[in-house]
């Protein structure tokens, strides 16, 4: 508990400054740095025909988004079918099939990264860098400008324009962190090189190939941007992804550092310093008592195996070079910030230990991922505010305007849409021998398996439990499943921004329901738990549940 | 019997067709109509499958017992009013002279000239022409006293339909077409057939609708997760799950609230004209009060003559008696009264003398004789103003009477013979009982009071300290009210304000909740969105009480419906899974007898709360005015906190009883 504490102390360490230069950069009129960026926006945005970056409605802003979005996914789907016929490709790994490169694509450009393909062999260190290091810039570009439009909005602001954010995002937040990153990776000893093998001499006197490329800024942006992809199948468990505890301890902060700087860049924006700490501790009450839970289930141990005189912690699929702790942390905060790598095999978790990411997963607001983490809690802040704000008396108000009708459609249509891409699919996998086929394990773990596939991409996470995904229906699924859970619920929360955008807001007074209270806290964060355990008990009942109640 | 009634009514409303308003219990009845086919054409047989069957008609029944007992409440109200308007024909005028034929009252239009005379009946809403008479509106307001009607002012000239009069006769214009008479919207409105959901009800709706659908979603996919883990599940089992997690107790008993709050509303005698109203008024944090009425009885009495420069007090009294004779004001009457008690009677006028009423432009009144006095009084500005206007000078002292009238709360009436101002009347202003408690609430409840009034700055801040509201509006126009409406929505707030003249009317309208006066003017109480029949501004505070009322009592239902269902999941989840995964046997945290009777437990729990809670959502939840955190703290944890507790014990109690019982194996 001890590394947890230093981790969350940390992360705020870092996210309240950043929080403040975020807000500087995409609300206030001037900003450290605008000297020598400035004339490089200026001229990218003319580069892409936009003179002026003038004030999109949501749709022009969501058309923007999607629009940039689809061809750059588009333009990643053909590069992964096409890269056998590519250069730089030393192992020859050949191109993708369709079903495996929409996945890929799909996975990629919303930031889930689930991989149906292993890196060592079915890609190419160019379309690792061409397509996957790229789609991880701009979908932890365009998840950050979501969650920037999404403040502005509920803020009462103009929702902006999405090329110029896009653009600062990427040149003010993501580059000069994923620099500062990949030096720190560096120092640690991560590989930074466009030689893709290197020949080694083992202990054995053989000689060994060793995939190497430009793994440190594959990295970097992998965490910054809540991407979670490996550049090896083994992801953060392989040396060179990961190689020491300091690593480790980087990776998990990176996963951090944005989506709980945000909150801080929210109560600037809602001139409220109290609020990012209500957001913060309420999602910070649910990681750490998740986290308790995990570790507790993983130190205890098998009690099968207990009772075969085998004693001691759960250390199956652990990667002991960081320890129970420094695995179980990773796993929460993992799945918390929907990032989705490993540093360990969610698969060999003890059934009460995997319940905790899967719920995360479900929550989606753990800190969530990169912008839209910061979407969902306050999303779920306006579905808390309209539940138990009029017991004040008012009918309610988030930050002063008004939940009616049109933002509560919008409201209720987005929190139908993950449970229906949790729960339809998981039934339909489970119901079809192609889904079947798939799972690697029966029974209770094969219906967590599909079930975890599913949550990790319908929340955009992207790690797995160990299922033999690249069949066509597993990819057509999780890769419409992925897609569906995250522009959806974009556009309906842009739509939801600008309608709050155009309320008059009503001033605080001592009628009106606080949000920066311990009490909204505790409701906040009780109401977040309640409305997931309510969407997914049954379901988690027949997976973890049941395994877990039947362990003696 | 009105539960009998009711219930007769419920029963017609489970047609699919209507219950399609309330999509949460049409699935309810959906889901007993699947429960009953299970139960008849495919299931082992037993009682049990019968009896869930028939407690889900249960269920929905209630549902719409609920709304039927709000409307019965509202239709005995409906009824007494309808009473008082039978139908009575009109004297119609024909032409230009006092010609009539006579009409049923029905077939008069907006526009048309009737005649009334001693005993007849109003037949329509409408304004007075000519005449002068005095009408008997107890029908209306419970006052008993005849009203005085007369043509041109503001307030005399509107006469109501139904209302009787007493003696001579009026001349009326009819303002309303059949049927859009103020009685026929308010019999309309609380017998609920023209009830619309309100914005927060739509809302509300929309969010039960999500969570049916997501519950749905969940029931309906253990099936295939069950069957994957070569488990068969019970239909019937499932619809009891899928109707006790979906929100059934709120959506029952949302529409009563709503009708229940606008009866409560119409309880307390004020016409809202929407529900819309009523929960605005929950939300209103700026009231504008009018001094006079509002804050005060409005009969400012003359207590004290004060004379000033080298004029004597007996020369103030004559002067002051004078301007007041014609003057049929309280305040005119309580000055001739006072003249009388100093031992100064009134003598008549010259012919030829004019009276020169009081306006709210010149803030004076006054006299002009034929001989050339000219006598005014009024508001100390403008009676000095006008004294200067003659070329007269303002004596040294007079602003100190005046001070010392303002100071204690009074009103300085100066008055002035041509260009001599002979001294100040001092008018006392009594201030209603309780009110200075009621504004403290308000202020908790975080309602700004702002008194407007007429009076000069001095005599408002006074009166405002004495009473305890937050602000004053002195020397208040029509048009200085507005801006301060909208000023105020500018900045965020709503706005409530009473009103009955004319000129009230656009700022009527602005204000968010507009409350009318029934005496008032016809244009009043067109711009307003609730009149009070009993014209008695200081409801306003009551209406805001009984918005926000409302509002809580609908929060702590849905708050309470939701929590149920942690519960219900231990109760049901178990029952349904465990017989085929024996694995979860450990979820059964409440150690219920058997499947059987869990399910039966929990449906009954489910179905019996309804009734449970119909009380409360008639009568409203208690509300004690305080701030929003005491409040929110004080609902989570009963309503938030008892809803996740009670069905523990609930289901449980009702578990041990079914055991007991035998009906379920």
């Amino acid at each position: 508990m001890l590394g947890m504490a230093i981790l969350l102390l940390l992360a705020l360490l870092l996210g309240i400054p950043t929080g403040r230069y975020l807000y500087l950069v995409f609300f206030a009129p001037k900003a450290p740095g605008d000297g020598w960026l400035r004339p490089v926006e200026t001229f990218l945005l003319r580069l892409i025909g936009v003179r002026e970056p003038y004030d999109m409605d949501w749709k022009v802003y969501s058309a923007a988004l999607l629009g940039a979005n689809g061809f750059m996914a588009l333009l990643g789907y053909v590069l992964l079918r096409q890269q056998g016929n590519l250069p730089w490709n030393p192992l020859g790994a050949p191109g993708m099939s369709w079903h495996l490169a929409f996945n890929t694509a799909a996975s990629f450009i919303t930031n889930t990264n689930l991989q149906h393909y292993a890196g060592e062999t079915q890609i190419s260190p160019l379309s690792q860098m061409a397509v996957i290091t790229f789609l991880m810039h701009a979908s932890a570009a365009t998840g950050l400008a979501a969650g920037i439009t999404f403040i502005r909005g509920v803020t009462g602001r103009p929702l902006g324009n999405f090329w110029s954010d896009f653009i600062k995002a990427s040149l003010r937040v993501l580059w000069p962190a994923s620099l500062l990153v990949s030096l720190l990776l560096v120092s640690q000893g991560v590989p930074q090189t466009f030689t893709a093998l290197r020949e080694a001499h083992t202990l054995e006197g053989t000689l060994q190939t060793l995939l190497t490329g430009p793994i440190a800024s594959f990295e970097s942006i992998k965490h910054l941007g809540t991407n979670g992809g490996g550049y090896f199948s083994a992801n953060a468990a392989h040396p060179f992804e990961n190689p020491t505890p300091f690593t480790n301890l980087l990776h998990m902060l990176s996963m951090l550092w944005i989506p709980i700087s945000l909150l801080f860049t929210f109560g600037d924006a809602a001139r409220n310093r109290r609020l990012p700490w209500v957001f913060f501790s309420a999602a910070a009450v649910i990681f750490v008592g998740l986290y308790g839970i995990l570790l507790h289930a993983e130190d205890a141990g098998d009690p099968l195996l207990h009772r075969l005189g085998i004693p001691g912690p759960n250390w199956e699929g652990k990667e002991v070079r960081f320890g129970m702790e420094g695995t179980s942390l990773f796993v929460s905060v993992t799945t918390g910030a929907t990032t989705g790598s490993v540093d360990s095999a969610h698969g060999s978790l003890m059934p009460w230990g995997q319940t905790v990411p899967l719920l995360q997963m479900m929550l989606n607001s753990i800190f969530g991922g990169i912008g839209v983490g910061t979407m969902n809690l306050l999303t779920m802040a306006l579905l808390t505010v309209f539940l138990i704000g009029l017991m004040v008396g008012r009918t309610p108000e988030f930050l002063g305007r008004k939940v009616e009708p049109r933002e509560m459609t919008l409201l209720a249509a987005v929190i139908l849409i993950h449970p229906l891409l949790i729960l339809i699919p998981t039934a339909v996998a489970l119901s079809l021998p192609q889904g079947i086929e798939g799972l690697t394990a029966p029974t209770f773990q094969g219906l967590t398996q599909a079930l975890y596939e599913f949550a990790s991409s319908a929340a955009n996470n992207g790690s797995g439990m160990g299922i033999d995904g690249d069949q066509a229906f597993w990819n057509v699924s999780t890769g419409l499943v992925m897609l569906l859970g995250r522009y959806p619920s974009i556009v309906l929360l842009l739509a939801l921004a600008d309608s709050l955008r155009k309320k008059r807001a009503a001033p605080l007074g001592p009628g009106s329901l606080r949000l920066d209270t311990p009490l909204f806290t505790g409701i906040l964060a009780f109401m977040t738990l309640l409305l997931g355990a309510l969407n997914f008990f049954p379901a988690l009942a027949m997976g973890p549940l049941a395994q877990a109640l039947m362990l003696p | 019997m009105p539960y009998l009634g009711a219930l007769k009514v419920a029963i017609v409303k489970l047609n699919p067709l209507y219950l399609w308003r309330n999509p949460v219990l049409l699935t309810v009845e959906g889901g007993a109509l699947w429960a009953t086919y299970e139960a008849l054409f495919t299931s082992a047989g037993g009682s049990f499958p019968l009896l869930v069957a028939a407690l889900l008609w249960i269920t929905v029944l209630l549902g719409t017992w609920a709304e039927s007992l709000a409307e019965a409440q509202g239709k005995a109200r409906a009824e007494s009013l309808r009473r008082t308007r039978q139908e009575t024909t009109a004297k119609k005028l024909v032409g230009d002279h006092r010609d009539y034929e006579t009409v049923p009252a029905s077939s008069l239009r907006k526009g048309d000239r009737v005649l009334v005379e001693a005993g007849d009946i109003i037949p329509a809403d409408g304004t007075v022409l000519e005449g002068i008479a005095t009408v008997d509106e107890s029908a209306i307001t419970g006052e008993s006293a005849p009203v005085l009607k007369e043509p041109g002012t503001d307030v005399a000239s509107s006469v109501t339909a139904g209302t009787q009069v007493v003696s001579d006769w009026l001349i009326l214009q009819v303002d309303v077409n059949p049927g859009d008479s103020y009685l026929d919207k308010m019999i309309r409105l609380v017998e609920g057939a023209t009830r619309k959901p309100t914005p927060n009800e739509q809302a509300l709706q929309v969010l039960l609708l999500a969570l049916t659908l997501i519950f749905a979603m969940v029931v309906l996919t253990l099936w295939p997760l069950a069957r994957y883990l070569g488990a068969q599940l019970d239909p019937i089992y499932g619809i009891a799950l899928y109707v006790c997690l979906i929100p059934t107790t709120i959506a029952a008993l949302l529409s009563a609230v709503g009708i229940a709050g606008m009866n409560r509303v119409a309880r307390y005698n004020v016409l809202a004209l929407s529900g819309r109203a009523v929960e605005a008024a929950g939300d209103v944090d700026v009231l504008l009060l009018d001094k006079t009425g509002t804050i005060t009885y409005g009969h400012r009495m003359a207590a004290q003559f004060i004379p000033v420069g080298n004029h004597g007090e007996m020369e103030l009294i004559a002067a002051a008696l004078r301007t007041s004779v014609p003057d049929e004001t309280p305040e005119g009457r309580s000055i001739v009264a006072l003249a009388r008690e100093k031992g100064v009677l009134p003598g008549d006028e010259a012919p030829g003398t004019t009276f020169i009423p009081f306006a709210a432009e010149t803030r004076m009144s006054g006299l002009d004789t034929p001989d050339g006095l000219r006598l005014r009084k009024g508001a100390a500005d403008a009676v000095a103003a006008w004294v200067r206007e003659q070329g007269g000078t303002i004596p040294p002292d007079l602003d100190a009477a005046v001070e010392r009238v303002s100071r204690a709360g009074g009103t300085p009436l100066v008055v002035a013979q041509g260009e001599d101002i002979l001294g100040v009347i001092y008018l006392k202003d009594t201030v209603k009982e309780g009110l200075k408690e009621r504004f403290a609430e308000l202020r908790k409840m975080g309602v700004k009071t702002v008194m407007c009034t007429g009076d000069n700055r001095l005599t408002a801040a006074t009166i405002a300290k004495e009473v305890g509201v937050d602000e004053y509006l002195a020397e208040v126009t029509p048009e200085a009210k507005m801006d301060r409406i909208r000023q105020e929505q500018e900045a965020g707030h709503l706005v409530a304000m009473t009103g009955d003249g004319t000129n009230d009317a656009p700022a009527l309208a602005l204000a968010d909740v507009g409350l009318a006066m029934q005496s008032g003017t016809q244009p009043a109480k067109e711009a307003a969105n609730m009149v009070d029949l009993d014209s008695d501004p200081t409801k306003l505070l009551d209406v805001i009480a009984i918005g926000k009322q409302l509002l809580i009592t609908r929060g702590a239902l849905t708050t309470f419906s939701i929590a149920n269902d942690v519960a219900k999941y231990f109760a049901i989840l178990p029952a349904l899974l465990v017989p085929a995964i024996p694995a979860l046997e450990g979820l059964n945290i409440m150690h219920l007898h058997s499947p059987q009777s869990a399910i039966l437990s929990a449906v009954l729990f489910n179905a019996l709360i309804i009734p449970a809670l119909i009380p409360m959502a008639l009568r409203g939840v208690r509300y004690r005015p305080s701030s929003s955190q005491a409040l929110l703290l004080r609902n989570i944890a009963l309503y938030g906190g008892g809803g996740i507790l009670l069905p523990f014990a609930g289901i449980k109690l009702l578990d041990i009883l079914v055991a007991a019982l035998g009906v379920a194996a």
